[in-house]
C-alpha cells in the first residue's frame, strides 16, 4: 500500500561521506539523493558496511556530510548540532542512561529542551502509556528486559515530538517472537503519533512487513527507491533481486518493448514476455529475473528443457533443483501438498514452465 | 571400594605449597609489627604482657598529632587538584580517533610513575629550595604541589578506565534528545564517571599519605608527615609507640582500600 | 556559505583545542612539579659544586660527572676509578636482580594458585594480595625489621628452638635489604602474573596434555610462553623500583650497606656535592629508562606474536 505523496520531510541531496585519511580515503556514501515523505516510514535496507547508518548519523547530526546537503522540511540542517535537530534517534544499543529511570529517562529529551515540570510530567506519563509501560516507570534501566528497553528508547526518543524519528536497526537485539511483536507495536506507533519514520535495517523481511516505502542500498549507493511491492516484484538490479528473496536469472536477447513489456528470447530458444526495469536502457543482451514461486516444473512442455539436479523438502514447500540444456540451473519453488510428495526424481527430464507475467528484465 | 586417584589438569607440583607460604611471609611481618604494638614494656626487645599503653602516647603525643594532621591536609588537598586535573585530563585522552599530541600527553602524564622517586625527590629539593629563597615562602604549598603531580597519573588511571568503559552512545543520545555539550557532561557523563572519580580520589589520597621520599626532600624545617615523622624516629632507638602508630595507619589505609574496592566494582 | 567540509574540518580544530585546554592543568602541575625540575637537575649537574652545597650558579663544570666513577687522588692527584661508588651501583644492581628473580620464583607459583582458584575465592586472594601492596611501604618496611631484627620474631623462634644460641646479625647488611626488598616488591609481581595468567585458556593446557606432555612441560612450553607478558611486566615493575630504592636500604641496610637512592642522598646532604649527586640522579634514570625500553620492545613484540 503505497503511501500518499505528501510534502519531503527529508530531502538528501547528492551527499557524500568519505572516511579515512586523505591517502586511503572509503566512501560511505557515494553521492546519494533520496527523498522521504512527510509521515511514511520510510526503511534504508543493505547489508552492513552499505552505508544506511552513516546516512541515518548524518541526517541526525552526529557526522557531517563530505558533499551535498540535507534539508528538513526545505531547510539545509548542516549548521545545526545534533542537540537542535527536532530529529530524534532510537539507537541499536539504546543508549538508555543506566541512572536514571524509565520515566527520567522519556522526560530527558524535554527537560533540555527547557519545558516546564508539568508539561514534561504530562508527556511523559502519556508516553508510558503509549508505550504501555506506566508499571515500570520507577524502575532503573538496568532492571528491565530488553523488550521493556526497546520500549522506553522508543518512548524517549517520541517524547520530544520530534519532526522525524530515526531507528538504527532497533530490533536487531530481540529474540524472534519479540521482534515480531514489536514489528507491529512499530508500526501501530507510527500510525498513532503521525511521525515520520526512517528505519535502517539488515532484514529484508522487517523492511517489507512494516515499509510504506523501501530504499535498498549498496556499497554507499542507492539501487532503488519504492514500495515493498516495487522492491520485490519489480527489481531493478541484480543486487536488488538477490539481496531481497531468491531469483533465478536468466541471460536473455530483449526485443521489442511496448508500455513497459518486452519479448525476450532466452538462450533454449523460447519467447516469453516481461517487464522491464524503470531505468533500463535498450540493449542486446540482458538478464531477466524470475522468483522461484512464479515458474513451475512440468513434466511436458515448458519454456526450458533440463533434468532434476536435485529436490529439497522445506516443510511449507519443496525446492526442485534443474540443470537447465541451454546452460545454468534454475530453482523452482512448488506448495506442498499433504500426503503427496512433489513426485520429481533426481535426474528425471523435466521442462521449467515460467508463468506470464514473472519476468522481469533487469536494468543491469 | 577402591579409591579412584583423578588427575588435575591445573594442578603443578610445590605450587600451593610456595603460594601458601608467601602468603604467610605477606602477613607475618604486619602480625609481628601489630604484636609489638600491644607490648606493655617500653623496649622492644623484652615482651611484659598485652597493653593498650602505647596506643595512648602516641595519641597523646603532639607531634604525632600536627604530623598526622599535616599528612590529612596535604593529601586532602593534593588529592582534590590530582582528581580534577586528572577527570579533565581522561576526558581530553580518551573515546577519541588519534590526534596531534596524544601520544605526547600519555607520557607525559604518565612520567612521574617511570622516575624513581628519589631522582624526583632531589630534582624538586634543587628547584623547590631556590624558589624558597627567591620568594621567602615555605609554606606547605610545596608539598601540595608536588603530591598533587605524582597523584595524577594514580587519579587518572581509575577516571580513564570508566570513561573507556562507557558507551559513547549515552552522550550522543543525550545530544539527540537536545542536551548541549555541557548540559550531556553535567547530566549523563559526570554521574556516570562518579564511582570513577571516588576511586581517583581515594587512590591520590593513599597514595598521598604514603609518600615519604619526596616529602623528606621537599618539606621544610617543622613540616614533618606522619611517614617522615616515624623514618626520623626510626633512627633512634625506637619504642613500641611507633607500632602503634604504624598500626593505626595501617588500619586505616585497609580501611581506605577495602572500600576502594567495593566502590571499584560497582557497576553504576 | 561554508561548506561542508569546512563544518567538519572546523568542528575537529574546535575538538581538539578544547581536548588541549583540558588537559591543561594536570600537564602544567606535572611540568612544573615532576618534568620540569629534572631539566633543572640536568643542569645542575654540569655546573660547579658550591662549598656549602648547592652549586656555583653558571659555573661550567664537568666535575659531577667526573665523580661519577673516577676520583682524584688527594695526595698526589693521579686518576683512579671511584671504587665506593662502582660498588654501590654494583650492590643495586645486584640487589635489584636478586630481589626480582626471587620475586619470580615467589610470585608465579603464587600467582597460579590464585588463577586456579574457584573464581568467588580468587577475588579474596587478591585482596589478600592487595593489601599489602597499598599499605604504606615505610610501615611494610619497618615490619620486616620486626622480624629480622635481633630480637626479631626470626631470631627468637630460631633460639627456642634451640637451631642457633646466638641470634643471628641481619640488620644492616644487604640480607636485610634483600629480605625487605623482596617482602615489599613481591605484590608488584604477583599482580601482573595474575592478570596473565587469568586470561589463560586453560584449553591448551588440556590439550598439551592430550598431546603426552608431562606435567612440566606442559608448565615450561605451553603456560610460561603464554604468560610471558605477564612475567616481564612483572619483573620489570619490581627491578625499577628496586635500583632507586631509598627508604629499604636507608631502614634496613642503616648506613653500612648503601644503594644508589642513599648515595644521591648523601651528596645532597653530608657530602655537599650537588652536581655529582644530579649526575648520579641522571645515570639512575638513564638506568630505568634502559630497563623500560627493554619492557616496551618486548612488550611490542609479544603484542606482534598475538595480535
Amino acid at each position: 500500500m503505497p503511501a500518499a505523496p505528501g510534502r519531503n520531510a527529508i530531502e538528501v541531496r547528492s551527499v557524500s561521506k568519505l572516511f579515512g585519511t586523505s591517502e586511503a580515503q572509503v566512501a560511505a556514501l557515494d553521492n546519494v539523493s533520496v527523498g522521504i515523505r512527510e509521515n511514511e516510514f520510510f526503511t534504508l535496507l543493505g547489508p552492513s558496511g552499505c552505508g544506511k547508518t552513516t546516512l541515518l548519523r548524518l541526517i541526525a547530526g552526529f557526522d557531517y556530510p563530505t558533499e551535498g546537503e540535507i534539508l528538513l522540511y526545505g531547510q539545509d540542517i548542516a549548521p545545526l548540532p545534533p542537540f537542535k535537530r527536532p530529529v530524534n534517534t532510537v539507537f541499536q544499543s539504546y543508549a538508555l542512561f543506566p541512572h536514571m529511570t524509565v520515566s527520567q529517562n522519556i522526560g530527558f529529551g524535554l527537560e533540555m529542551l527547557g519545558k516546564p515540570k508539568a508539561e514534561v510530567e504530562a508527556r511523559v506519563s502519556a508516553m508510558l502509556k503509549l508505550v504501555k509501560m506506566e508499571a515500570l516507570k520507577d524502575r532503573r534501566t538496568s532492571q528491565i528486559s530488553g523488550g521493556q528497553q526497546q520500549r522506553v528508547a522508543l518512548a524517549r526518543a517520541l517524547a520530544p515530538q520530534p519532526k522525524v524519528l530515526l531507528l538504527d536497526e532497533p530490533l536487531s537485539a530481540l529474540d524472534y517472537k519479540l521482534r515480531k511483536e514489536m514489528q507491529i507495536e512499530l508500526k501501530r506507533l507510527q500510525n498513532e503519533t503521525g511521525i515520520t519514520f526512517i528505519f535502517v535495517t539488515h532484514d529484508q523481511e522487517e523492511a517489507l512487513t512494516m515499509s510504506d516505502r523501501i530504499a535498498v542500498m549498496s556499497s554507499g549507493r542507492i539501487l532503488q527507491v519504492g514500495s515493498p511491492w516495487d522492491i520485490y516484484d519489480r527489481p531493478a538490479e541484480r543486487f536488488v533481486a538477490d539481496f531481497i528473496g531468491d531469483s533465478n536469472f536468466l541471460p536473455a536477447s530483449v526485443g521489442a518493448i511496448e508500455s513497459g513489456i518486452a519479448r525476450v528470447k532466452l538462450l533454449s530458444g523460447a519467447e516469453i514476455s516481461a517487464t522491464v526495469a524503470e531505468g533500463y536502457q535498450p540493449k542486446a543482451e540482458a538478464t531477466v529475473a524470475v522468483r522461484p514461486e512464479h515458474a513451475t516444473a512440468v513434466r511436458t512442455g515448458g519454456q526450458l528443457p533440463g533434468s532434476v539436479e536435485n529436490v529439497v523438502y522445506l516443510g511449507t514447500d519443496t525446492h526442485i533443483h534443474i540443470k537447465l540444456d541451454s546452460g545454468g540451473n534454475f530453482t523452482v519453488r512448488q506448495q506442498n501438498m499433504r500426503s503427496q510428495s512433489c513426485g520429481f526424481e533426481v535426474g528425471e527430464r523435466v521442462g521449467v514452465q515460467i508463468a506470464a507475467d514473472a519476468a522481469q528484465v533487469l536494468k543491469d | 571400594m577402591a579409591s579412584r586417584r583423578t588427575f588435575d589438569l591445573r594442578s603443578q607440583p610445590a605450587f600451593s605449597f610456595v603460594a601458601l607460604f608467601t602468603f604467610f611471609m605477606l602477613y607475618l611481618p604486619i602480625a609481628a609489627l601489630v604484636m609489638y604494638a600491644f607490648n606493655a614494656g617500653s623496649s622492644m626487645a623484652v615482651w611484659e604482657g598485652v597493653s593498650l599503653r602505647w596506643f595512648y602516647e602516641a595519641a597523646g603525643n603532639e607531634r604525632v598529632q600536627e604530623a598526622a594532621l599535616r599528612s590529612a591536609v596535604i593529601a586532602m588537598f593534593a588529592a582534590l587538584i590530582a582528581t580534577i586535573a586528572a577527570t579533565m585530563a581522561a576526558i581530553a585522552t580518551t573515546r577519541t580517533k588519534p590526534y596531534p599530541g596524544l601520544t605526547f600527553k600519555y607520557a607525559f602524564i604518565n612520567q612521574p610513575l617511570m622516575v624513581p622517586e628519589i631522582v624526583t625527590a632531589v630534582a624538586l629539593l634543587i628547584v623547590f629550595s631556590r624558589i624558597k629563597v627567591w620568594t621567602g615562602y615555605s609554606g606547605l604549598g610545596y608539598l601540595i604541589a608536588a603530591h598533587s603531580a605524582f597523584c595524577i597519573p594514580f587519579a587518572y588511571l581509575p577516571i580513564r578506565a570508566r570513561l573507556e568503559n562507557m558507551d559513547l552512545s549515552l552522550e550522543t543520545a543525550a545530544a539527540d534528545l537536545y542536551a548541549t555539550k555541557w548540559q550531556a557532561f553535567r547530566h549523563v557523563t559526570l554521574p556516570l564517571l562518579r564511582p570513577g572519580i571516588i576511586a581517583g580520589f581515594m587512590l591520590a589520597f593513599v597514595i598521598s599519605l604514603d609518600d615519604v621520599v619526596i616529602t623528606e626532600f621537599v618539606k621544610s624545617g617543622g613540616q614533618d608527615t606522619l611517614p617522615t615523622y616515624m623514618l626520623g624516629q626510626l633512627r633512634r632507638e625506637t619504642t613500641p609507640e611507633i607500632n602503634a602508630i604504624a598500626v593505626a595507619f595501617l588500619l586505616f589505609s585497609v580501611l581506605l582500600v577495602t572500600a576502594f574496592f567495593f566502590i571499584n566494582r560497582r557497576k553504576v | 556559505m561554508t561548506s561542508a567540509a569546512e563544518i567538519v574540518r572546523q568542528a575537529e580544530r574546535d575538538d581538539v583545542r578544547s581536548r588541549w585546554l583540558l588537559s591543561a592543568p594536570a600537564l602544567l602541575i606535572i611540568f612544573f612539579a615532576a618534568i620540569g625540575p629534572l631539566f633543572v637537575m640536568l643542569a645542575y649537574s654540569f655546573m660547579a659544586k658550591g662549598d656549602y652545597g648547592d652549586v656555583r650558579f653558571g659555573e661550567f663544570s664537568l666535575d659531577g660527572w667526573f665523580s661519577v666513577l673516577f676520583q682524584r687522588d688527594i695526595f698526589d692527584d693521579t686518576i683512579g676509578l671511584a671504587d665506593a661508588h662502582l660498588s654501590i651501583f654494583w650492590r643495586s644492581v645486584k640487589l635489584s636482580l636478586i630481589t626480582t628473580i626471587v620475586t619470580l620464583a615467589l610470585g608465579f607459583p603464587t600467582a597460579y594458585f590464585i588463577a586456579t582458584r574457584p573464581p568467588h575465592t580468587r577475588e579474596v586472594w587478591v585482596f589478600l594480595v592487595t593489601i599489602p601492596f597499598w599499605t604504606n611501604l615505610l610501615i611494610r618496611t619497618f615490619a620486616m625489621q620486626e622480624v629480622i631484627r635481633n630480637e626479631g620474631i626470626l631470631n627468637t623462634v630460631m633460639i627456642r628452638l634451640g637451631l642457633i644460641d646466638q641470634p643471628i646479625q641481619l640488620m644492616y647488611t644487604d640480607a636485610a635489604i634483600l629480605f625487605g626488598m623482596v617482602y615489599v616488591y613481591l605484590p608488584l609481581m604477583v599482580l601482573p602474573l595474575y592478570a596473565s595468567m587469568e586470561k589463560l585458556d586453560f584449553r591448551l593446557v588440556e590439550a598439551g596434555y592430550d598431546l603426552y606432555a608431562t606435567r612440566l612441560r606442559v608448565l615450561w612450553r605451553i603456560i610460561i610462553p603464554l604468560v610471558r607478558p605477564g612475567i616481564v611486566a612483572g619483573s620489570i615493575l619490581v627491578f625499577i623500583p628496586s635500583l632507586g630504592a631509598y627508604v629499604i636500604p636507608r631502614v634496613l641496610g642503616g648506613g653500612k650497606s648503601m644503594m644508589l637512592g642513599n648515595l644521591i642522598e648523601l651528596q645532597f646532604g653530608a657530602g655537599r656535592n650537588w652536581p655529582l649527586g644530579a649526575a648520579i640522579s641522571i645515570t639512575l634514570m638513564a638506568m630505568v629508562m634502559v630497563a623500560l625500553l627493554v619492557y616496551v620492545r618486548n612488550a611490542a613484540r609479544s603484542g606482534a606474536q598475538h595480535g
